[in-house]
């Protein structure tokens, strides 16, 4: 055999890899995987991918009942049907796509310990497959909308488009960082859930924020709304629900909307960064815990 | 070693031919057992270690050229496995570092990647993704990884229906089909029944030939000695022998 000289090939260190960077380069897997996900989601089900229109519908209903009807919120908030889905639609991509890619990597663990992957794929593979049920959401709630007078505006639409990339964002960083710590500490998985529980109930996706600026202090209430989920809710309002109200004055919306936008994307950046950064650094133990 | 645009850089040890650089590595464990509140509590307040550590590699150094073929060989527990997985990437060293040059295959378990709820088909494109090949290469050898696994009629079945025989030789016929300078093996030359071996073993000798470096781990004394043409004999994480693969048999033989 004739005598191989390599010296042009670069040298590379196993299994460290470019993070995030990565996933956008092996976008081919990623979409494999996320297709993997749905699959064996729904593996030996009826209804398959009819469950994410279901639990949504089953929750919404209840909600309503209880809250709308039973407490009389739709008597006080205009088009309340229309007010409680669209927050609750990005709550819930918010909770699945956090809950999930806490998980990931635990899930994933045969992969884990005997290949080397970018690892990060497993997380962001969780987040897409949240998306995936987030858009038909998107589109029961548009139908629900213009049923209900609305009519598509731009900068709303766009402050939509916004509140999505910040909870994408915030719930890939949290999910790496805690999905990271669940391989070490499965405590996380639980935590996580308690956690999505309490983002369903102190977002303003229920009541409106006045409720709770009359409730609290005032710092109380502006680190309320500098909270990135509580912004995301409050643009999809903007963006699906006021533009269809009638009687509703602006103050029903949260005051200084545009620069909490602004506070809660550069958040949600930085605590996708922090995620990186954590993960990277937990992920060295991954195929000795798993 | 003239320096280049490295993503890493040159190791000490390595010639122009090297494609495995292993220097000086260490692989700990730490054993833990009690990882429950209360006992780290009482482990932070007592100031006590938790858990013993165990050293699976202790200071091995290696090298291999481009076109080596490379058995790892020794009892359960020396430490070959976790050298493999150094070198694969999945685990990193306690010290030391792994250098490497080329695209890599690590086959620490065939079928890792394979999802039993998935179809042959659809396990043929994850695993060749896995594996690191995009989508128009596996296409373009989609008909020679279900050829070369004989399993035509079942390849639109769910794998769980699969045999075993017929799950590994799906299996090892995608990773056989990458295209990597660098193929790592463990244990996967027990598939299937005895000419599938057979065929596995012509397969990994074109590998041999097309120039590709081979990493082995085997406990098939015979098989290795025939297939590779270097011996690693490693005891308790410690390099103990590296020569032909002839001598390094008899030499875990004489252990």
């Amino acid at each position: 055999m004739s005598a191989h000289d390599l010296t042009a090939q670069p040298w590379t260190e196993p299994g460290r890899g470019s993070g995030l960077l990565d996933v956008v380069r092996r976008r081919y897997l990623l979409k494999l995987l996320v297709r993997k996900e749905l699959r064996v989601r729904y593996r030996g089900s009826v209804l398959g991918l009819a469950w994410s229109y279901v639990k949504p519908g089953v929750q919404y209903v209840v909600y309503f009942l209880a809250l709308g009807i039973f407490l009389n919120l739709r008597g006080s908030i205009e088009d309340y049907p229309v007010y409680l889905f669209s927050g609750l639609v990005v709550v819930n991509f918010f909770t699945e796509a956090f809950g999930n890619a806490t998980r990931a990597v635990v899930w994933n663990a045969p992969l884990v310990k005997k290949i080397f992957l970018p690892r990060e794929l497993f997380p962001v593979a969780s987040v897409w497959v949240a998306g995936v049920h987030f858009v038909p959401q998107v589109v029961v709630l548009l139908v629900g909308a213009v049923i209900s007078g609305w009519r598509p505006e731009v900068l709303p639409l766009l402050g939509a488009v916004l509140a999505t990339l910040i909870i994408a964002a915030l719930a890939t960083g949290l999910g790496l960082l805690f999905g990271s710590l669940n391989v070490v500490f499965r405590d996380m998985e639980n935590f996580v859930d308690l956690a999505n529980m309490v983002v369903v109930w102190l977002s303003p996706v229920l009541y409106t924020w006045n409720t709770v600026a009359q409730a609290v202090p005032a710092w109380v209430a502006t680190l309320y709304q500098l909270n990135p989920i509580t912004v995301a809710v409050e643009l999809y309002h903007f963006a699906f629900w006021f533009p269809g109200t009638v009687d509703t004055p602006t103050s029903s919306l949260p005051p200084d909307l545009l620069v909490n936008s602004v506070v809660a994307a550069v958040v949600a950046a930085v605590v996708l960064a922090v995620g990186q950064l954590v993960f990277r650094r937990v992920e060295g133990r991954f195929a000795i815990d798993l | 070693m003239t320096s280049m645009s490295t993503t890493s850089s040159a190791p000490r040890a390595a010639r122009p031919s090297s494609r495995i650089v292993v220097d000086d590595v260490r692989m700990q464990f730490v054993l833990r057992h009690n990882r429950s509140l209360k006992e780290l509590a009482m482990a932070a307040v007592r100031g006590k270690d938790l858990g013993n550590t165990f050293m699976a590699l202790d200071g091995v150094s290696l090298t291999v050229d481009s076109g080596e073929t490379v058995a790892l060989l020794g009892h359960n527990g020396s430490g070959k496995s976790t050298l493999l997985k150094l070198i694969s990437g999945v685990m990193h060293p306690t010290s030391g570092s792994v250098r490497l040059r080329g695209r890599i295959a690590g086959l620490i378990e065939v079928g890792a990647g394979f999802h039993p709820d998935l179809t042959g088909r659809e396990n043929v494109y994850l695993n060749g993704a896995i594996l690191g090949m995009d989508e128009a290469a596996i296409r373009a050898r989609f008909d020679d990884i279900v050829a070369f696994s004989e399993i035509e009629r079942f390849i639109d079945t769910e794998v769980k229906h699969y045999s075993s025989g017929m799950f590994l030789r799906l299996a090892f016929s995608v990773a056989v089909h990458t295209d990597p300078e660098i193929f790592l093996i463990d244990e996967i030359l027990s598939v299937g029944d005895e000419p599938f071996q057979r065929k596995c073993l012509d397969r990994i000798r074109e590998l041999k030939d097309e120039g590709r470096t081979l990493v082995v781990v085997s406990h098939d004394l015979n098989m290795v000695s025939e297939l590779c043409s270097r011996g690693v004999v490693l005891q308790r994480g410690n390099q103990v022998f590296d020569g032909s693969a002839a001598d390094a048999v008899a030499h875990l033989r004489s252990l």
